[in-house]
């Protein structure tokens, strides 16, 4: 089999957008997942139980069901059931993102059983009110110590957006399905997908230890 | 809404104010009682000692004070406000009463200055400027002004201690709790705490202190209130309860912690 890399590359303008518009779709569905996650957190440890038993469940349904069927659910049953008519790109964002929720649901919980229990207590015996608690004092220390894991969940992301394809977005995975359905070149074409994925998980990855690197003095 | 005193419990005007009053409080942990039938009454600018074995509820007993600890019945009033579940005479009651921790616990995300404004900014409503100026008056007055900007870890355990110390006096308490803050200290950085913690007590700050430093105690208290499973057992001026110690487990305690 002769490679042609070379023919390839020069028509490969349409992986370039591909790769841009997964990795916006990738970054908006992790902020998206980083709100619910942090929502999800804050309502675990609510005093209302209602709230607390919707966390539980909520998160086995995401993590007992495929991303697949999430995204196709929110794009085919949420218009029809609701009555919102959101086009494929927020439904796609917002499956990706409450899929992603819930994992950062369980990575935040295993951050903030880390916090000490005397931070609660200093703050609580400064007289800070609950919210500034939370959100001076508990969550940047439960974020810090979680942002490899955070990453990783980041990249997840990235790596689960291909599935957004079956919902007509034309990000990398389809940009590169189109490109070889008329260049014929299935091998090249996915080769150099692949590598974009991989560069961009990569660069995630690095970009993730430099965060931490920068943030260690915060550590006791 | 303003908040209703209950009438001063010494009636006398020039008395000094009654500034802690605890009634007949009991606490359990479950069917455990750690704290039987306490009675504790601490007057403005009154320096109080609590010490006594390990386990004996010393430590509970100050937390019961701003509410880290819930106790089950007696009554607790700080500062004319009773400590019941009211969130609001709760967080009033915590507004007022500072507490520096064995372990510390600065905010080791924050630097020391932003440590020592959170409090001041987002519950006194201070101004950034005015809760600087005066983070910068207590940290100079627990002798680190120059480490503002650095973070808890970059500090000794001595430092860090007086960093807790300052954050506490910024919120301007009317009395503070030292849950023994000394323990966790090497033993050349005891010193320097101690010496903080007697200026704040020459400048007539009310101070109720759990330690084990026996000299502390002589030099600086009022009273020495010694605790032996739940209970108090004997409080009495230093120079009778180091002198003259009355009970039993009392003198027993004294023995084990003066002998060397």
């Amino acid at each position: 089999m002769d490679l042609q890399f070379l023919d390839i590359i020069p028509k490969s303008g349409p992986l370039f957008w591909g790769a841009l518009y997964t990795l916006f779709v990738g970054l908006i569905a992790c902020g998206v997942g980083i709100f619910v996650g942090t929502g999800l957190l804050l309502m675990r440890n609510s005093r209302f139980w209602l709230l607390r038993t919707f966390v539980g469940i909520y998160g086995s349904f995401i993590r007992g069901t495929p991303a697949l069927v999430q995204i196709l659910v929110f794009y085919y049953a949420l218009a029809p059931l609701t009555g919102i008519n959101i086009g494929p790109f927020t439904a796609g964002i917002m499956a990706v993102g409450f899929n992603s929720g819930a994992y950062v649901a369980e990575i935040l919980r295993g951050g903030l059983s880390r916090i000490p229990k005397g931070q609660w207590e200093a703050a609580e015996a400064l007289g800070l009110p609950k919210r500034k608690v939370w959100f001076k004092i508990i969550l940047p220390q439960v974020f810090h110590s979680v942002i490899p894991l955070l990453v990783n969940e980041f990249t997840m992301v990235i790596k689960i957006t291909p599935l957004l394809s079956t919902i007509t977005l034309v990000e990398l995975t389809r940009a590169s399905q189109m490109l070889y359905n008329e260049t014929f070149r299935p091998v090249e074409v996915l080769s150099l997908a692949a590598l974009i994925y991989f560069i961009i998980c990569f660069s995630i990855s690095q970009f993730g230890e430099h965060l931490q690197r920068r943030s260690r003095k915060y550590r006791l | 809404m303003e908040t209703v005193h209950p009438p001063a419990l010494n009636p006398t005007s020039d008395a000094p104010k009654v500034m802690v009053d605890i009634r007949h409080m009991n606490k359990f942990y479950g069917d455990f009682q750690v704290l039987t039938d306490i009675n504790l009454t601490v007057h403005a600018r009154e320096r109080i000692v609590i010490c006594g074995p390990s386990g004996s509820g010393k430590s509970t007993l100050i937390r019961c004070i701003n509410r880290l600890e819930e106790h089950q019945d007696g009554d607790i009033v700080v500062d004319g406000i009773p400590l019941t579940e009211d969130v609001k005479n709760i967080d009033q009651i915590r507004s007022e009463v500072g507490m520096c921790f064995q372990q510390f616990n600065l905010f080791p995300h924050l630097t020391v200055m932003e440590n020592c404004l959170l409090a001041p900014m987002s519950v006194r409503n201070m101004s950034r400027s005015a809760a600087e100026a005066l983070a910068r008056r207590y940290l100079e007055k627990v002798k680190i002004p120059d480490q503002a900007e650095k973070y808890p870890s970059q500090l000794s355990g001595g430092q860090q201690q007086r960093v807790a110390i300052a954050r506490a006096l910024c919120m301007q308490p009317r009395i503070m709790l030292f849950d023994e803050p000394t323990s966790a200290l090497d033993p050349e950085m005891i010193n320097e705490v101690l010496e903080t913690m007697e200026e704040l007590a020459r400048e007539g700050m009310t101070m109720i202190c759990v330690t084990h430093e026996m000299g502390f105690a002589r030099k600086v208290a009022d009273r020495v209130v010694f605790m032996d499973q739940g209970q108090i057992v004997e409080s009495a001026a230093p120079k009778t309860f180091f002198g003259n110690p009355k009970n039993e487990r009392t003198q027993k305690f004294l023995q084990q912690v003066l002998q060397h």
